[in-house]
């Protein structure tokens, strides 16, 4: 009986192996580690959606597998590791908390390369890639600023990190380019991801007199809440018009499709190197969805501080940048700030009446 | 016909050894189903689980290395549910662990401090993991607050704690602002054991913890007295054993052992102090130790089964696209059968006439 | 004074699916049975319920079908405590992973549809009345019906035989037996219903709250409402009370941070918890012994014939 189920456990690993091998030939092993669930309808959802794109353009010529779920703790060395040696050659590690593992795994294994979403840790063979999210805040402070009745702005945001920070301040800068005496409110959630969390935040904001609801958790919570009372908001990572048809003033969309491909195109080709990616608006690393809900002086504004941007002529980080304590931020980057000190930001600009939490 | 159970007037040891091996098979054969359903081929996909992983030396590795803070912490939690005080808050006690060992670390970095730093560090995690563990004690033995909810409303609070430190007093100034501190001293770090491998000091020190609770639980006086305690307080009491001293001492050996997992784990296979260095250990470890039925013994062998099955689910989500949620399933089918076959081992089913007069007459 | 009333219509739903699941859960522990797999329970309301909605376009059919699935876990459970003598703690926490990866499986189906949320009350002039009006007349039937259920089971526990029976179950199995009541029935029969109400519970939140399914979406509600149980100390009245003050804090501290109080936001989200220990050793600590607590809780009873 034993032997009998050893010999068919033998068979069946022969069988497996053998029909493995025939399958895998020639084919690039693509990999990818995802925070949350792919069906999150945020982060992990866009990164998924990027991954069906690039298995949509190879086809054949590559195979991709994802592990989903993994805690940005101990385990995600391991999942790392379990990917490179399932024999895939281009991992992508798809949250900042994968930066160390990712780093230890991509030592140990030069031949494989890593490509890290959202760090500053790279190697010979681990790049990192993320986008200039702070781009389509400012045209969402704008867009904020000229819509607002209230002047009162309702920002929910996740963990006070440089991301977050420089996101809040270049919503700040855009809204007080258009009116100085705008109002921001901030609410942290603790967490990316608490749909009832984020729905109690909009609703406390809007309670407090804020009339746009922005934020950048990633649930569609918040704008399903605006869409009730009626308010204006703007989605994040997705396409979130299904939540409120009548709400969403546009999105930041994070399409790394493009970015998916060129990479997996490199690897291919044998020409994939070691690189930092900030893309912006004239990469399309990320796209603004449709301008939507505005009248046609708004969105022509919006469209055009954009078109500004993609072609280099404004910088939201323009200098002087004047911080929350009055005192004018050092203007490392020439006419704005470098991308060091955005990647870093840590202040609040002036005209934030809160404090940057932590500090 | 009824089928009623019946206290066995002594313990089975075929039971004992058949009951394991009915619930694997049972879990099998209803993974097989499950897998069926889905659309997977159950013989190729119980193999990635429950084989691939056992056949190469890597995997046998993180099977331990995830098995490590499992065991430390559910051995400390078995003598908690032999003595009956229900310490649920693990998780709290191990993050808080973290938390103290890490300061030590933290206020020594880019200091020439010597070989002392880890040994004070992993003392410094099992203090603070007891003294953790002890609120919920104290509550219980002084108020009789239920130890149960306010171990558990304790781990948020340790959640949010490590959070504000990590993104605010002990964030790495190099760091780009990001929440984390920074790398931790080669001597703030626990060693590996084998050279490029993962496998560190703190599986050693689990195997320790292991032995010297079944030590303490079969051979010592204390050992008895924990069990008698939970198992019989009246008696307990009679024989001089005080209850309240019982829940005490096993809430902070058990909060201890938390600790150290906790510092063993940042200082190990992390090597930095971050928000959500524990993908739920503290609970899993629960688990594990009603899986290895509060015997150190079995939680050694229950910790690494349930290890298998993690490992064995992330190769079958990379070779058989089979999502994470079927693994969780299966962990919950799991426990589901070995807990109900163990009742083999404490019950005898039988089958009785059903007269509803014999059930109210005697009693 | 209008924001005032809005907060209080935010606690009101933030306050209502940990409600009805401690509701449930109480009548659950009150008979001596310790289920802490309700966040488990709850997720899998949370996805039937949404998954029930959008097949039919019905809210009413969505709550069934939460509370159906609710029910079925909580036969689960009911199979192995009861039927089987397992330790009641031991299988809460395996039903909450089981609820949990269950209920992924079962949302993949409809992971970005949204539905449309249940109605809120409007009676022409009564919710139309300024201060008052909304919060009296102008909910979600779900609301209603959780104030509903506690004075339902406050009346079923204290004014009703069956009631007593349940009560007596909880607090001396042994006794409840040897006077002939079928011990391991009535608890049967109250795990279910905590498994109802904790599906309906998991059910409001796509239902009402949010109206899509996000695997994990209840984040740990199962846990508070379960803690709930024990801040209210086993009675009715109570629980209404501890439901609204950890709604009421949760909110509050959102609102803390909106107007720019300088509070760590870490330690705002950390004080319902910390409420719940000092009020939990308090009011044991004032009770004397806890002669609410339910004697029997957690133990399993094999009846001896």
């Amino acid at each position: 009986m034993r032997n009998g189920f050893l010999a068919a456990v033998a068979a069946l690993l022969l069988a497996s192996g053998v029909s493995g091998a025939a399958s895998a030939a020639d084919k690039l092993k693509v990999g990818f580690i995802y925070l949350g669930p792919i069906g999150d309808l945020g982060w992990t959802y866009q990164h998924e959606l990027a991954r069906q794109a690039v298995v949509k353009e190879f086809g054949d010529k590559i195979e991709t597998t994802y592990l989903e779920n993994v805690a940005e703790g101990p385990d995600a060395e391991r999942a790392i590791e379990q990917l490179v040696r399932a024999g895939n050659k281009l991992i992508f590690t798809t949250s900042f908390g994968y930066m160390d593992p990712t780093l230890k795994v991509a030592k140990k294994y030069p031949n494989v390369h890593f490509e890290h979403a959202t760090g500053y840790k790279r190697d010979k063979n681990m790049s990192t890639y993320s986008a200039r999210w702070y781009q389509g805040r400012y045209i969402q402070g704008q867009i904020a600023a000229r819509m607002s009745r209230a002047g009162v702005l309702g920002y929910i945001g996740s963990f006070p990190i440089p991301e977050v920070i420089s996101g809040i301040n270049a919503t700040i800068l855009g809204a007080q380019s258009i009116n100085p005496n705008v109002k921001v409110k901030i609410i942290w959630a603790n967490s990316w991801f608490d749909p009832p969390k984020e729905a109690d935040a909009a609703k406390a904001l809007i309670d407090q007199g804020a009339d746009i609801i922005m934020q950048h958790t990633d649930s569609p919570a918040a704008m399903q809440i605006a869409a009730e009372r009626g308010k204006l908001a703007f989605g994040q990572d997705s396409e979130m018009i299904k939540f409120g048809p009548q709400s969403q003033l546009t999105s930041i969309l994070d399409t790394w499709a493009p970015y998916y491909i060129s990479r997996v195109k490199a690897e291919l080709d044998g020409s994939w190197k070691e690189q930092d990616t900030w893309g912006g608006l004239e990469t399309k690393m990320f796209e603004m969805a449709p301008y939507t809900n505005m009248p046609d002086d708004v969105k022509k504004m919006a469209e055009e501080t954009q078109a500004a941007i993609t072609a280099g002529k404004l910088h939201p980080f323009k200098c002087p940048v004047v911080a929350q304590d009055g005192t004018t931020v050092e203007c490392k980057g020439g006419d704005h700030l470098d991308d060091g000190q955005i990647l870093g930001m840590n202040f609040y600009v002036k005209g934030v009446d809160d404090k940057v939490p932590g500090k | 016909m009824q089928l009623v159970l019946e206290k066995r007037a002594e313990q089975s040891t075929a039971a004992a050894l058949v009951s394991p091996l009915v619930a694997i098979a049972a879990t099998l054969a209803t993974m097989s189903l499950l897998l069926a359903l889905l659309g997977k081929n159950p013989a190729a996909a119980l193999i990635v689980y429950f084989v691939d992983p056992l056949t190469d030396g890597y995997s046998l590795q993180e099977i331990a290395v995830k098995a490590t803070p499992l065991v430390m912490i559910a051995v400390g939690l078995a003598l908690c549910y032999l003595a009956n005080a229900w310490n649920i808050g693990a998780e709290g006690q191990f993050l808080i662990g973290a938390v103290a060992g890490s300061w030590i670390a933290v206020k020594t970095q880019g200091t020439d401090a010597g070989h002392w730093v880890l040994p004070a560090m992993l003392a410094s995690a099992a203090i603070a993991g007891a003294l953790y563990a002890l609120i919920p004690a104290i509550g219980k033995v002084r108020f009789g607050a239920s130890e149960i909810l306010t171990s558990l409303m304790l781990v948020y609070v340790a959640e949010l704690f490590l959070d504000y430190l990590v993104r605010g007093p002990w964030r790495d100034p190099a760091g780009f602002n990001f929440p984390t501190t920074a790398e931790f001293d080669p001597v703030a770090t626990v060693p590996v054991l084998v050279e490029g491998g993962r496998l560190h000091l703190g599986a050693i020190l689990a195997l320790l913890a292991v032995a010297a609770a079944a030590v303490l639980l079969g051979r010592t006086l204390k050992g008895f007295e924990i069990r008698v305690v939970g198992a019989a307080p009246r008696a307990a009491r009679f024989a001089g054993f005080d209850p309240d001293r019982a829940i005490l001492v096993t809430f902070a050996v058990s909060g201890a052992l938390a600790g150290l997992a906790g510092i063993i784990e940042v200082a190990g296979p992390i090597g930095h102090l971050q928000p959500g260095i524990s993908p739920g250990y503290g609970f899993t470890a629960i688990i594990v130790a009603f899986l290895g039925r509060l015997n150190p013994v079995g939680i050694l062998i229950a910790g690494l089964f349930l290890a298998l099955t993690f490992i064995g689910g992330e190769q079958a989500q990379i070779a058989m696209k089979i999502p994470l949620d079927v693994t969780k399933v299966f962990q919950g089918i799991l426990l589901f059968y070995v807990l109900a076959c163990d009742s083999l081992i404490l019950y005898r089913f039988r089958f009785i006439s059903k007269s509803p007069g014999v059930l109210r007459g005697t009693g | 004074m209008e924001l005032v009333e809005a907060i209080i219509l935010s606690v009101l739903a933030a306050s209502t699916p940990l409600l009805i699941a401690a509701t449930g859960e109480l009548v659950t522990e009150r008979s001596g049975v310790l289920n802490l797999g309700v966040e488990g329970m709850m997720i899998m309301g949370a996805a039937c319920g949404l998954g029930g909605t959008w097949l039919t376009g019905s809210i009413i059919v969505g709550a069934l079908c939460g509370m159906i699935a609710g029910m079925l876990l909580s036969l689960i459970f009911a199979t192995m405590t009861l039927g089987l003598a397992v330790n009641q703690v031991a299988t809460g926490l395996a039903l909450t992973i089981f609820g949990i990866g269950l209920s992924g499986l079962i949302g993949a189906g409809f992971v970005g549809e949204r539905i449309a949320t249940a109605p809120h009350l409007h009676l022409p002039s009564p919710t139309d009345v300024p201060f008052g009006g909304r919060i009296l007349f102008g909910q979600d039937g779900f609301v209603y019906l959780s104030l509903a259920l506690i004075v339902a089971v406050r009346w079923f526990l204290y004014r009703t035989r069956a009631g007593l029976v349940l009560r007596a179950c909880g607090d001396n199995h042994v006794s409840a037996h040897a006077l002939g009541y079928p011990v391991l029935r009535i608890r049967l029969l109250a795990t279910m219903f905590g498994g109802a109400c904790a599906g309906l519970a998991g059910a409001y939140l796509p239902l009402a709250y949010t109206p899509f399914f996000i695997p994990g979406m209840t984040a740990g509600r199962g846990w508070i409402a379960l803690a709930l149980v024990v801040f209210a100390s086993w009675l009715p009245g109570r629980l209404v009370i501890g439901a609204y003050l950890f709604g009421a804090v949760s909110i509050l501290q959102l609102h803390a941070q909106g107007a720019g109080i300088g509070i760590p936001s870490q330690f705002m989200s950390a004080l319902p918890y910390l409420a719940t220990v000092i009020v939990l050793v308090a009011l044991s600590r004032a009770r004397s012994g806890g002669s609410t607590t339910p004697a029997s809780l957690g133990t399993v009873f094999v009846p001896d014939r």
